[in-house]
């Protein structure tokens, strides 16, 4: 694919400046990372909205849950491995269980941070975010579906966590998208396979169904962008109608989107499935996409798998 | 190496470099052949995004060739951009995220005490670092249980990521507030090693208290255009900027 790649911060930057133009009850709260969430133009734009309360995960969260009950709509914006490793009880009792009306927008997931190593990659995320009820935990694609779900996150009073990507990716669905929470949308029709996908992989997926095009299997991709609540119709009608699943994900094979299509499936309508993803070990140095190709996760790779789950009939 | 790797975080390299040498080359003791011998000093990089000066020092101190700082941040390289201890000898825990380096070196500081054993437990934070509540609990915990093994240094430099730290989140009066958590606490520049070696002769400051020397620093210490500069937390130096600092670097070590 050689599309112009994009960094889906800059979308939802705009966004946030967008809404908050429109709605002077948002804030922005972050933890010394003005420049990494590109908050800037916000800061200069409305400095006595933006709170950068410092180095300070726990507390950050903690106050966007104080700002929420005193009627704002906090975005705290932080890297992704912090925010939820670093302030998960916060976010689970602070947030979720109080139904604090706060918007957890996690920065450069996965693996974006490279050779910054194993402390800054976002590989967990999704499996300590989705075990939390009352969190809506979605992960856009592309730079289209990553403004709509932070817009659909601002009118939505409740919390959301927001995964987004730093990695470049190119434009996949179109303007007139229309994101909703917790519903698969189908980007090719296909009985062979199904690939399920979301966030930075999606385009990927798109890819390795482009490779079985060519050897004559029609692939059915998914982009499962929420995780939590999961479009269970979505997976068992994928488990019928195709062959089996193949989950891709720039998270740990363990909990992520591929854990929660096979609690899907497991306990509806079981299917063979594959699950690409980061393995269960720590990455050695090495910058994201040179880790993306020694994790596997190439389209070739992805496509690899898809062919081998329809022959191991 | 930051240059080559195309990326890292020079300006807090260079503002804990002097502290690093003074701890390496006059402070602690270590025996680089086995790095884990139990009777060494253990040393906590808290601040572990400034990981190249670590680097660099372990490799002076001969814990790793210094033909390997070449491979910083190189794929498979030990030399993670974060220090980790399952990758890099000498490194005794593994830190990136802030606020993690102090309650491991309290609990290190508690297992010498435990022991009655001598040797003794340091750890290096990042100013800004002590935005962290994590770090403050640990303070509270190691004057409850007297550590005075422990000695915290400050690389205060009055900078953190984005802006200056008192802009950002206030970190004065900062001695007073390891005061009253009970360490004694002394000020020192930074990047006057005669003097810090006298401070740390001096360890502990006080019988039955954990120590903190807080030493004035400056970010990008040695490079004109580097120094106070925040945007140098961890931009990275064209071809030219890398001559004009190697320069102004060598011109410093001969003067
Ligand atoms: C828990 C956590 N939050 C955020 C970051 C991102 N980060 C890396 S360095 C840094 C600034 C550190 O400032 P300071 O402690 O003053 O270090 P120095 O000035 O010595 O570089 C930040 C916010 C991090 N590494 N860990
Ligand atoms: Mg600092």
């Amino acid at each position: 694919m050689n599309a112009e790649l994009h960094d889906c911060r800059d979308a939802f930057a705009a966004e946030l400046m967008r809404l908050a133009d429109e709605n002077p009850g948002i804030v922005a709260i972050c933890n010394d990372s003005v420049g990494s969430s590109k908050l800037g133009e916000f800061q200069k734009r409305w400095p006595e909205r933006l709170v950068n309360i410092g180095i300070a995960e726990q507390n950050m969260v903690g106050v966007a849950a104080g700002l929420a009950n005193g009627g704002k709509i906090p975005f705290v914006c932080a890297a992704s491995c912090f925010l939820t490793g670093r302030a998960l009880e916060q976010i689970k009792v602070d947030i979720a269980y109080s139904n604090a009306n706060v918007k957890l927008c996690g920065m450069s997931s996965g693996m974006a941070y490279g050779e910054l190593g194993p402390t800054h990659h976002s590989i967990e995320d999704f499996a300590w975010t989705r075990v939390i009820s009352n969190l809506t935990v979605t992960a856009p694609a592309d730079r289209t579906e990553t403004t709509q779900a932070v817009r659909w996150a601002a009118q939505y009073a409740g919390p959301v966590f927001l995964r987004l990507s730093r990695m470049g990716v190119p434009d996949i669905l179109p303007p007139d998208y229309g994101f909703k929470p917790g519903r698969a949308v189908q980007l090719r029709e296909g009985t062979a396979v199904t690939f399920i996908a979301n966030g930075t992989l999606v385009c990927r997926a798109l890819e390795a169904a482009d490779i079985l095009e060519q050897e004559g299997l029609s692939c059915r991709v998914l982009n499962m962008s929420t995780v939590r609540p999961l479009d269970r119709e979505a997976v068992e009608k994928a488990a019928s109608e195709t062959h089996g699943i193949v989950t891709c994900e720039e998270h740990s094979i363990y909990g992520g989107l591929g854990g929660a299509v096979a609690e899907a499936a497991a306990t509806s309508r079981p299917c063979k499935m594959r699950m690409m993803g980061v393995p269960g070990r720590f990455a050695p140095t090495g910058s994201a996409s040179w880790l993306l190709d020694h994790f596997g996760l190439s389209p070739a790779n992805i496509a690899a798998a898809g062919r081998e789950l329809i022959h191991s009939r | 190496m930051i240059c080559d790797a195309g990326t890292g975080h020079i300006g807090g390299d260079l503002s804990c470099a002097d502290i690093l040498a003074t701890l390496y080359f006059h402070v602690l003791h270590y025996t680089p052949e086995h790095p884990e011998n139990p009777d060494r000093d253990r040393f906590v990089m808290s601040k572990g995004h400034c990981a190249g000066a670590l680097y660099a020092v372990l490799a002076e101190a001969g814990f790793i060739d210094a033909d390997e700082l070449s491979t910083f941040m190189a794929p498979e390289s030990r030399l993670n951009g974060h220090p980790s201890r399952i990758k890099m000898p000498g490194v005794e825990t593994s830190t990136g995220p802030l606020g993690h380096g102090l309650p491991v070196a309290v609990g290190a500081a508690m297992a010498a005490k435990m022991e009655n054993a001598a040797w003794r437990t340091f750890a290096l934070l990042g100013d800004g670092e002590l935005q962290e509540g994590s770090n403050w609990e640990a303070a509270m915990a190691a004057a409850h249980f007297k550590l005075d093994r422990l000695t915290v240094i400050v690389d205060r430099n009055g900078l953190q990521q984005g802006a200056p730290t008192e802009t950002t989140n206030t970190l004065e009066p900062l001695a007073n507030k390891w005061r009253a958590f009970g360490w004694e606490t002394t000020e020192t520049d930074g990047h006057d090693i005669d003097q810090m070696m006298g401070v740390f002769d001096g360890l502990p400051l006080k019988a039955g208290h954990p120590s903190c020397i807080i030493a004035r620093t400056v970010k990008g210490r040695g490079v004109s255009f580097m120094q106070n500069k925040v945007e140098w937390h961890h931009k990275v130096p064209n071809q030219d900027e890398r001559a004009r600092a190697a320069l102004e670097l060598e011109r410093a070590k001969t003067s």
